[in-house]
């Protein structure tokens, strides 16, 4: 930003921060029109600070808003975003918090500059850049925002789909729902595990018939945690095993040898039950 | 990033191997680490510093209590003045028993860890630095 | 100097790891669980791990070992209570214990051993002739 421009639209914000604000606002409102989930007192209290915040960090001579001087700007608008986020608002609305002030400066910039064409141009592309970059970094944040969100519903859905359930005595089962990641099968196979000492279960059977697909990755999870489970004293039976993913293990060249596999969590459940010397017999009475 | 806090330990004898096992559970405590991957950095800590006493002939460790952002993590640097290994690459292969018994397990103590770097040099020595985040 | 106790259950001779060894001590344990299985003749050795937070290549090799001497001098050995975090470490560090049974705990280890004994006696009556064989003239 040439001093001329940062003095310029310093000043402009300062002199004219009523007008601007107001016209500020009253854009925003109209692009909320549809929603109206912000109310007006909430957005000028947002925006007057916002505006203040940027005075001070201008004044500073700084054109990247990234360094230390944009700090307080940039704290803002990650709070903003943030909470537009949680709201529901997509990043266009939240952006358009920031775009929008470019509409109002620009008019009074034209008032200041009306004769002079190179200033004018000069100014405006600075405000354009400045204002550009802040509205990205609200993109930025949000788009953390989001995701830091998804990772923890995808942690609560992780808790509620994987429960280990003692099948029968020292019969233990593991029915797995959806699609596995490697981060989510080591977290599973560890509480397995855990539940095996726990409980002094022998079998464990591990059933995948609601897994749709499996990668390399994972398949190796699940071997790894059979063979961890083997070196503790138990077995594990690896059942619902549908044709693709067959298919994929064969593909991929992962060697399930000396792993006990069934079609069925019935049928494994069924060699569970021999396997430690049980059974179950029907006790219908015979018909006459 | 930032080097919060760091140690050193000699490593002469088989008392030091078990020396240096504790003090690494102790900083991997400290970190934060799971039990699980805290029992994968102590046993690649151990395999690490019995190769640097047996083969070495003794050295050193390096604790380092690693900061990246928000990011924690335990740097561990062992280093020896010793024979150095001549074929890195089949050391890292050969897993906890190699052909000559040297049970170098360097190969598994990779497989622990997630940032590994060996330098080593015949007749100079050798540096291994393994890394865990949290 | 300190040494790992060694418990003699029946036919069977039991230790429990419960501290940090230090290599030396490793190795005195092989030596004298060895002299033991010898001494006593013993049919099996259990060796339980429960305690053990830390299982590297050098324990490993210990277990192998004396898994291989309790053969030659014909006993089985079995491993009982490892840890979950333990197994899944040696599972990443490819590290197999060889002629090693396990179990979950000392109580279901007894029960292995014995299964194990009574199917090698089995086995030994069938194959073995006996005096009757031998002599028989019809």
């Amino acid at each position: 930003m040439t001093s001329v421009a940062e003095v310029s639209i310093a000043r402009i914000l300062k002199s004219y921060e009523g007008p601007v604000l107001d016209e500020w606002l009253r854009d925003q409102m109209a692009a909320f029109r549809q929603g109206g989930r912000i109310s007006e007192r909430e957005l000028r209290s947002q925006s007057t600070e916002f505006l203040s915040l940027l005075q001070v960090a201008i004044q500073s001579g700084d054109v990247d808003v990234m360094s230390p001087s944009y700090g307080h700007v940039r704290d803002m608008l990650g709070d903003l975003s943030r909470s537009r986020a949680i709201q529901g608002y997509s990043p266009s609305e939240t952006a358009t918090f920031v775009l929008s002030l470019k509409r109002p400066v620009f008019v009074r910039l034209r008032q200041e500059f009306g004769n002079d064409a190179q200033a004018l141009a000069d100014a405006s592309w600075s405000v354009t850049e400045l204002l550009d970059q802040l509205a990205l970094y609200t993109t930025e944040v949000y788009q953390k925002g989001r995701e830091e969100m998804i990772a923890r519903q995808q942690e609560e859905l992780l808790e509620l789909s994987t429960p280990v359930v003692k099948l029968w005595d020292g019969v233990l089962a593991l029915p797995m729902i959806g699609t596995l990641d490697s981060a989510r099968t080591q977290v599973v196979m560890e509480s397995l595990l855990q539940r095996i000492v726990e409980t002094g279960a022998e079998i464990a059977i591990i059933d995948i018939t609601g897994v749709p697909t499996v990668d390399t990755l994972t398949a190796q999870h699940l071997l790894k945690t059979v063979t961890a489970a083997r070196l503790m004293g138990a077995d594990c039976i690896i059942s619902g095993i549908r044709p693709q993913i067959a298919q994929t293990i064969v593909h991929l060249g992962v060697d399930l040898a000396g792993v006990s596999t069934k079609a069925t969590l019935a049928d494994a459940f069924r060699l569970a039950l021999s396997k430690t010397g049980q059974s179950v017999n029907g006790s219908r009475a015979p018909r006459s | 990033m930032q080097v919060r806090r760091t140690e050193t330990l000699e490593l002469r004898s088989s008392a030091d191997i078990v020396m240096a096992r504790q003090t690494v559970r102790t900083w991997c405590i400290a970190v934060g680490f799971t039990l699980v991957d805290q029992t994968k950095m102590v046993t690649a800590a151990s395999e690490l510093a019995r190769n640097t006493v047996d083969y070495g002939l003794g050295g050193t460790v390096q604790l380092e209590q690693l900061e990246n952002g928000s990011r924690k993590g335990l740097r561990l640097s062992f280093e020896d003045a010793g024979p150095g290994i001549s074929d890195v690459e089949r050391a890292l292969k050969d897993g906890y028993t190699s052909g000559r018994g040297l049970g170098l397990g360097l190969g598994g103590a990779r497989r622990l860890v997630n940032e590994f770097e060996i330098a080593s040099r015949v007749g100079e020595g050798t540096r291994v630095v393994i890394t865990r985040w949290k | 100097m300190e040494r790992i106790p060694i418990l003699k259950m029946g036919e069977f001779l039991l230790v429990t790891i419960q501290v940090d060894m230090h290599d030396r001590l490793a190795v005195q344990l092989q030596d004298d669980l060895t002299q033991r299985v010898s001494d006593t003749g013993a049919l099996g050795v259990l060796i339980d791990i429960s305690s053990l937070e830390i299982v590297d290549s050098f324990i490993g090799r210990m277990i192998a070992n004396i898994a291989a001497m309790a053969r030659v001098l014909d006993a089985q050995t079995v491993v009982v209570g490892m840890q979950p975090a333990v197994a899944i470490t040696l599972v990443e560090l490819g590290l197999t214990l060889p002629g090693v049974r396990t179990a979950l705990n000392v109580e279901k280890g007894m029960a292995l051993l014995q299964r194990s004994v009574a199917i090698a006696r089995d086995f030994a009556t069938s194959i073995l002739p006996s005096d009757r064989d031998a002599g028989a003239a019809d």
